[in-house]
């Protein structure tokens, strides 16, 4: 099989359609999770960070994202945990942001770092776009989400938090 | 080198052993969103413990997180007594997790500049997760401590109970004056100090008091334990010891 050359740009693009496990319509690229793609002497190597420590999906997202590598031709494809970045929900894409709330999510704001229970409590509604929420528990499904409802289309719906 | 294995350790024991006892809950709860909160913070809490035990091994060629956690004795364990103690009813759960998870979150974020970086990395993420936990514990401190005359006593007995436990999360280790002279961490006595300050107000808040006498149970970080670590221990352990040595999940 012949070497495929190392072309950054045409690996980045393939991991747009690697897709969060927890949230099947987002990709890593899009969650912020890609940190590098790199050649290495005899292959790739893709850097990458989890958004929670105890994401349960890692393995299996460090597996897709070796797998979908490899499907483009290139060989020993390695994919690291980033220890020199860490996630945060600013990371998210604007793109990432649209497909959060087609989803059905409400989306974090941005805070560079700074923000408190009224953030974390408000959330617009991703179904009919209201500000009129409140908050009913700062835990959800899976780690990344809280749970809210919206009085104005009185409808429950869960957050990706801000962190 | 000692010096930080052994905090490593402190802290990686305290997160399993908790997150083991939050897991508990699971099913379990008073209302389903108290349910899915322990069920959320038990899961991050094993995600710490073995973040901490991952250090270990990378970085002190300890046995890998899965031995450590599963295969040492409970006279090995360097938790602190609280985070050991069975669950009780609700209100017992809830102050020690409010207690807790203060201490918890003051020592990662003292933590996040520590001259040890692999932990000052892990301390810089861990803790914007740990907002959560301690929003979450002040959230229903405040609400059951202003609820009902039953809710607040219950609050009350509850902290007068667990209080003496709390201060043994910090018990001094034999290492305290390295760790601060190498600025790898400030020491358990400026945590405390700390977590006292941060407390105190939102204890407060809550129309509750802190019990005025205080004796620290301490031993938990030298390895002894009351007698609810062994049944845990065990418990834990329990899928792991069925496997033949190297099954891989």
């Amino acid at each position: 099989m012949p070497v495929t050359v190392f072309n950054k740009e045409e690996i980045h693009k393939s991991l747009v359609e690697v897709m969060d496990p927890e949230i099947p319509t987002l990709s890593v690229v899009d969650m912020g999770m890609i940190t590098g793609v790199e050649e290495t002497v005899t292959g790739v190597r893709v850097k990458m960070i989890p958004t929670f420590t105890a994401c349960p999906a890692l393995r299996v997202i460090k597996e897709m994202i070796k797998s979908k590598v490899e499907s483009l031709g290139y060989e020993n494809v390695e994919v690291q945990v980033d220890d020199s970045i860490i996630w945060n929900s600013d990371r998210i894409t604007p793109n990432g942001k649209i497909l959060l709330e087609n989803f059905g999510l409400g989306t974090p704001q941005r805070h560079a770092g700074n923000f408190g229970l009224e953030e974390i409590a408000h959330s617009k509604c991703p179904h009919c776009g209201s500000e009129d929420t409140t908050m009913n528990s700062i835990f959800g499904s899976t780690l990344c989400r809280s749970t809210h409802f919206c009085f104005s289309c009185k409808q429950a719906f869960e957050r990706f938090k801000p962190v | 080198m000692e010096a930080i294995k052994n905090l490593l350790f402190r802290m990686a024991d305290d997160e399993l052993i908790y997150g083991h006892r939050m897991s508990e809950w699971t099913g379990m709860g008073p209302i389903m969103e108290e349910d899915i909160a322990y069920s959320s913070m038990a899961q991050d809490k094993i995600g710490h413990a073995l973040a901490n035990y991952s250090i270990l091994e990378k970085e002190f060629q300890t046995a890998n997180p899965d031995k450590l956690a599963f295969f040492r004795k409970e006279n090995e364990m360097m938790n602190c007594q609280l985070v050991e103690l069975s669950n009780h009813e609700y209100d017992f759960s809830l102050v020690r997790h409010f207690l807790f998870d203060h201490a918890d979150f003051i020592r990662y974020e003292m933590l996040s500049t520590s001259s040890f970086a692999p932990l000052a990395q892990l301390s810089k993420k861990i803790k914007g997760e740990l907002k959560y936990h301690v929003l979450h514990a002040d959230t229903w401190l405040t609400r059951l401590g202003n609820a009902t005359d039953e809710s607040h006593v219950r609050m009350q007995s509850a902290l007068n109970e667990l209080w003496n436990y709390a201060l043994g999360i910090f018990e001094p280790s034999d290492f305290e004056a390295q760790l601060i002279a190498e600025k790898i961490f400030d020491g358990e006595k400026v945590l405390q100090q700390k977590w006292i300050e941060k407390i105190s107000p939102i204890i407060e808040k809550a129309n509750l008091k802190i019990p005025t006498s205080s004796s620290p149970v301490y031993g938990g970080r030298k390895g002894y334990h009351t007698d609810q670590l062994q049944p845990l221990l065990t418990e834990m352990a329990e899928v792991i010891s069925s496997e033949a040595e190297g099954t891989e999940w």
